[in-house]
């Protein structure tokens, strides 16, 4: 029941660190989706684009987060503000699935339908937004669903940064060793990943072509 | 004879040219494609197709048919020599351009599954800038021409049969009523009933439109029936260009095998040339 208590006390706090933990990622997938999306065509249309684009996106996947806002720390305009400092860091790993599913989505539309599209006479352009893109949407929406969730996640280490959001309960909680304010910043963020999963699968299987 | 009626179903708008006075609309001259990696699928093609008449590619898988076809519309480049389409050159002709002048109907119909039928048909209408009431009657009209309700029109592809499907992607190849249609085994994969009736209304159609036809397919007897001319291909070879009657008596060994090899009963099927 303190749990409870606490969330009641403090709704203020939780709703505005909640929102900010929200803008953090909004903003970041936003520049995730306009960079990936792009990146996965150019590389399900090229395949020499192929190896080096996914290669890059997956060893940015691989570099712990911690480490990676370190990195970025003496980065000139990015390193002087510590929200930009996360927004940047947590574009770049939500990179990953959007070109990884922007490129199978692609590749994945039917050869006849494209050899039907091209031979109708349709330009290059005509043909990526009027059929592949639209064929291709539901995969590239379920890319963009796990790059949500994932971020909802590694945004709360954005706090150790100072970039704000509900990871500054998490680690005011932990240096504090109290239980309340570790679950006040935990529960929003599962809530947070849960909603989104729930809504961006809904649009996902609507969009999905039959 | 039949074939000149109009019947003033399709007001004939070409978008292209006409060919040049009685010349051929399609001409290949010494072709050759090559794969990347050297294999060649098809050398020394010379043949040529008429105004108005319906020629067939005859022959097996691989024998070069679909790479003819596609050398037309430029889906494919060729290695050597040089095709003509009504007088010019395609290798240097606007591709885009080209390509909406030729109706393309493929086995898999490749209808696209996200846009509803009309969306289907008037998708070249719509980018070339035709209003949306000459699109909605055109749609309305092409549907009627290949025997279908127009009430269709509102259907996504997955929602239709087999054969609706395939009467719907030739109203697509028609909807901006181009002179030549590229037909790459358009009934193949219909059952015996259904491709029956399709190739009915095909020969139907074909007297009233008068397009010029080049038809892939590896049926003899759906040759027959269709052709007005039968080009037969082994091996990346055009072998002989034979009318469907001729074909039956031709004393070509590869010609006489395909006609021992389909049995009876062709004599009854031959297209006689009505158009």
């Amino acid at each position: 029941m303190n749990v409870v208590h606490y969330f009641l006390q403090n709704h203020e706090e939780i709703l505005e660190l909640t929102l900010q933990h929200l803008w953090l990622v909004g903003i970041s997938t936003l520049f995730a989706v306009l960079i990936g999306i792009p990146l996965g065509i150019l590389s399900a249309h090229w395949p020499v684009w192929n190896k080096p684009v996914l290669g890059t996106a997956n060893i940015i996947q691989t570099i712990p987060s911690l480490a990676l806002f370190g990195f970025l720390l003496p980065v000139p305009w990015i390193g002087a503000r510590s929200d930009r400092l996360a927004i940047l860091a947590l574009s770049l790993y939500a990179l990953l699935p959007i070109i990884r599913n922007t490129y199978t989505g692609i590749r994945g539309v039917d050869p006849f339908v494209v050899e039907a599209g091209r031979g109708m006479g349709l330009t290059d352009r005509q043909l990526l937004f009027q059929v592949e893109l639209p064929l291709a949407v539901s995969v590239i929406l379920s890319g963009v669903r796990v790059a949500v969730v994932v971020s909802v996640g590694l945004a709360t280490i954005a706090a150790a940064i100072g970039a704000g959001g509900l990871g500054e309960f998490i680690f005011r909680g932990l240096a504090m060793v109290n239980n309340e304010l570790i679950l006040a910043g935990a529960i929003p963020a599962a809530i947070l990943a849960l909603s989104a999963d729930f809504g961006l699968g809904w649009v996902e299987r609507r969009l999905r072509p039959r | 004879m039949l074939g000149t009626a109009n019947f003033g179903i399709l007001p004939i708008r070409s978008t292209m040219e006409r060919a040049p006075a009685n010349g051929p609309v399609i001409d290949f001259r010494d072709v050759a494609y090559t794969l990347p990696n050297g294999r060649p699928l098809l050398h020394d093609l010379n043949l040529q197709v008429q105004p108005g008449e319906t020629l067939i590619l005859l022959g097996r898988s691989g024998s070069g048919k679909t790479t003819t076809l596609k050398l037309v519309n430029r889906l494919l480049n060729p290695s050597a020599g040089e095709i003509r389409v009504n007088g010019a050159l395609t290798a240097v002709s606007d591709v885009i351009r080209l390509r909406r002048g030729i109706g393309y109907v493929i086995q898999d119909v490749g209808l696209f599954p996200h846009l509803k039928v009309e969306r289907n048909i008037g998708l070249v209408p719509r980018i070339e800038g035709w209003p949306s009431e000459r699109i909605r009657s055109r749609i309305e009209e092409l549907l009627r021409l290949v025997g279908l309700d127009p009430q269709i029109a509102s259907r996504y592809p997955h929602q239709l049969s087999g054969g609706q499907r395939q009467r719907v992607g030739v109203a697509r190849a028609l909807a901006v009523d181009p002179p030549i249609l590229l037909m790459d085994e358009p009934f193949g994969a219909l059952d015996a009933l259904t491709r029956d009736q399709l190739q009915r209304e095909f020969l139907s159609l074909q007297q009233r439109l008068q397009k010029t036809v080049v038809f892939v397919t590896h049926d003899l007897r759906e040759a027959l029936r269709l052709g007005s001319r039968i080009a037969l291909m082994e091996a990346g070879c055009l072998v002989t260009v034979l009318s469907p009657l001729e074909f039956l008596q031709s004393a070509d060994p590869l010609a006489a095998a395909y006609v021992k090899a389909f049995g009876g009963g062709l004599d009854s099927v031959v297209n006689r040339g009505t158009s």
